[in-house]
């Protein structure tokens, strides 16, 4: 028995910011079911003891001087964005 | 003899006998280009070639003066669109240039090209995921090129570029340059500035050289590989001038075989075809030995959490609002601007993998999946870390089948996954690694090689491979186009 459903696609999708069309999400369900029983194979492993690797570098916290430096010019910041106004980002409608 | 036919270091020599210009060199390519591109389909735009300005560089430091540079969707460069092969990024011109490119630049290699074909933000084996179409391999155009940097490879394998700049996630360098019949090199993590590269999985991700044979891929090595402020990964090592491993000698050298690399699931021809060449690195005084990775199994499914998970993090960035596509659409309010550009943006392989990730990563499923695969992860590291006690390189074949047909796999997406393999537990464990070809099948299609070595070991890995090519004649072979 599978944990992932069309409810459960459905709302990941969600969390995602993903729209999906009802054919989408059918062929979505049904395929992420397989890719889902095939990584279960990962279950047969015993991890007792084991610590995870995020990173395969022994580097943590690196930082950098905090001296000032030029940034990117606002104009060519806003350049590739869809809408702008004026120095800002246009979005839709935030506060109902 | 037309100029694209020639490697860099050839071009270099000319340029600097002045037996070529730099526009000399660039006009044969585009010339080039417009002749068998629209067969192949290496790059995205045609029929605008576009090429930075040629310098008049003439500093010592200028390696690549006047050679052109093939550069992947998806590596920045400065006013020139960068889309990563995605609608969600259609019209993307980057306002500054990736480290990659600025040393490019600063060696005097010209950027060539508008820009080569890949999958959607990398996610492909096949190069059939772009927004643009798929690529066609140059060996035989109803086959793919590999992916994720199939335009790369292609390219290369189809003398439309000289040298080209790729990136490998779980093989994405790799698996294309045994497809196409060239070289192709996935260095170390933490070797080469990722600043600029737009991001897939960030603990995976390296940027590598894609070339005609291994001397052009060290040239290139030499000129981006390096510690950048800018990428708190990139590790501060001294970069050795990676020419001097190109010596023809593998005497003494430990070769381990791992058994878990020939079982099922491996074309005999392939098998067959490396073993041979195993024997030749035998026969010019190799030592080699039958090992074992006992968790190569796992590779596949620890990547297929680790990668979309990051992926599902990466890609959040894609939000409509700083820049890319918005739908075009009325909406109500800022969520539904964000689920519906999403949902028309982004292809069905980056909604795949997004959506998977972000489930390895919700709560309830975090430790059951995200959690265990990189505790998997460790276990597949010090597999490696074992054999490499006592071995200098490990070799094994790139991909189990030589490329396979345009449409064969794209609608089975974990068939599609396990094409990747031989390649995968590379990225897992943050190695080197390099492909380079060894022969043909009997349908006429390329196959690769590829050499592991420890972290930071790129010199064997180009030692092992000059020494193959010095004494063999696959790297030669051209398509027929």
């Amino acid at each position: 028995m599978s944990i992932i459903n069309k409810e459960t696609v459905q709302y990941v999708a969600y969390l995602a910011r993903i729209e999906l069309k009802e054919k989408e999400l059918d062929v979505l369900s049904g395929q992420l079911k397989d890719i889902l029983d095939f990584i279960d194979k990962l279950k047969e492993i015993d991890i007792t003891n084991i610590a995870p690797t995020s990173h395969i570098l022994p580097i943590n916290n690196i930082l950098r001087e905090d001296v000032p430096k030029s940034s990117l010019p606002v104009e060519k910041a806003l350049a590739n964005s869809p809408e702008q106004e004026g120095n800002f980002f246009v979005v839709p409608k935030v506060i109902e | 003899m037309e100029k694209y036919n020639l490697t860099a270091h050839e071009l270099i020599e000319q340029i600097s006998k002045k037996e070529a210009s730099a526009q000399e060199v660039a006009d044969s390519l585009k010339k080039r280009i417009l002749d068998v591109d629209p067969k192949v389909k290496a790059y995205v735009r045609i029929d605008q070639p576009h090429q930075t300005a040629i310098q008049e560089n003439n500093a010592p430091t200028a390696v690549l003066k006047g050679i052109p540079v093939s550069i992947k969707d998806n590596i920045c460069t400065d006013g020139l669109n960068t889309e990563c092969c995605s609608k969600i990024l259609a019209g993307f011109k980057p306002p500054y240039d990736a480290t990659v490119i600025k040393k490019l630049k600063a060696a005097g290699a010209t950027i060539f090209g508008l820009k080569t074909n890949m999958d959607e933000f990398a996610f492909g084996s096949s190069t059939e995921n772009s927004y643009f179409g798929p690529t066609h391999n140059p060996w035989d155009l109803e086959c793919v090129p590999g992916g994720s940097s199939g335009g790369c490879a292609a390219a290369v394998a189809a003398d439309e570029a000289i040298l080209a700049l790729g990136s490998d996630t779980g093989g994405s360098i790799r698996q294309p340059a045994a497809f196409c019949g060239v070289v192709g090199l996935k260095p170390t993590y933490g070797r080469v500035s990722r600043y600029g590269l737009i991001a897939f999985a960030s603990s995976l991700d390296q940027i590598g050289p894609l070339a005609k044979d291994t001397r052009d891929a060290a040239l290139l090595m030499n000129v981006i590989a390096g510690f950048d402020p800018l990428d708190s990964t990139s590790v501060n090592i001294e970069v050795p001038d990676y020419t001097k491993a190109l010596v023809n000698d593998v005497k003494g050298l430990r070769i381990a075989v791992p058994k878990e690399y020939f079982v099922e699931g491996i074309d005999p021809e392939i098998k067959g075809t490396i073993e041979e060449a195993i024997n030749k690195l035998k026969s010019l005084g190799a030592e080699c030995k039958d090992v074992s990775l006992p968790n190569t199994q796992y590779a596949v499914p620890v990547y297929y959490i680790i990668a979309t998970a990051e992926a599902s993090s990466n890609l959040a960035r894609f939000d409509a609002v700083q820049y890319g596509y918005r739908t075009a659409d009325r909406v109500k309010n800022l969520i539904e601007m964000y689920n519906r550009t999403r949902g028309e943006g982004f292809g069905e392989e980056a909604k795949r993998r997004v959506i998977l990730g972000t489930f390895a990563l919700s709560h309830g499923y975090y430790d059951a999946y995200y959690l265990r695969a990189l505790k998997v992860r460790t276990l597949i590291k010090e597999d490696f870390d074992r054999v490499f006690k006592d071995f200098d390189c490990i070799l094994t074949p790139t991909s189990p089948t030589a490329a396979f047909k345009i449409g064969e796999k794209v609608k089975d997406p974990l068939k599609m996954y396990l094409s990747d393999i031989y390649t995968i537990s590379v990225n897992l464990a943050g190695i080197p690694a390099i492909s380079l070809p060894c022969g043909l099948t009997k349908k006429g299609l390329p196959v690769g090689l590829q050499i592991l070595a420890k972290p930071f070991a790129e010199e064997m890995l180009f030692r092992m491979a000059h020494t193959y090519e010095q004494n063999t004649e696959w790297h030669k072979l051209k398509p027929k186009l």
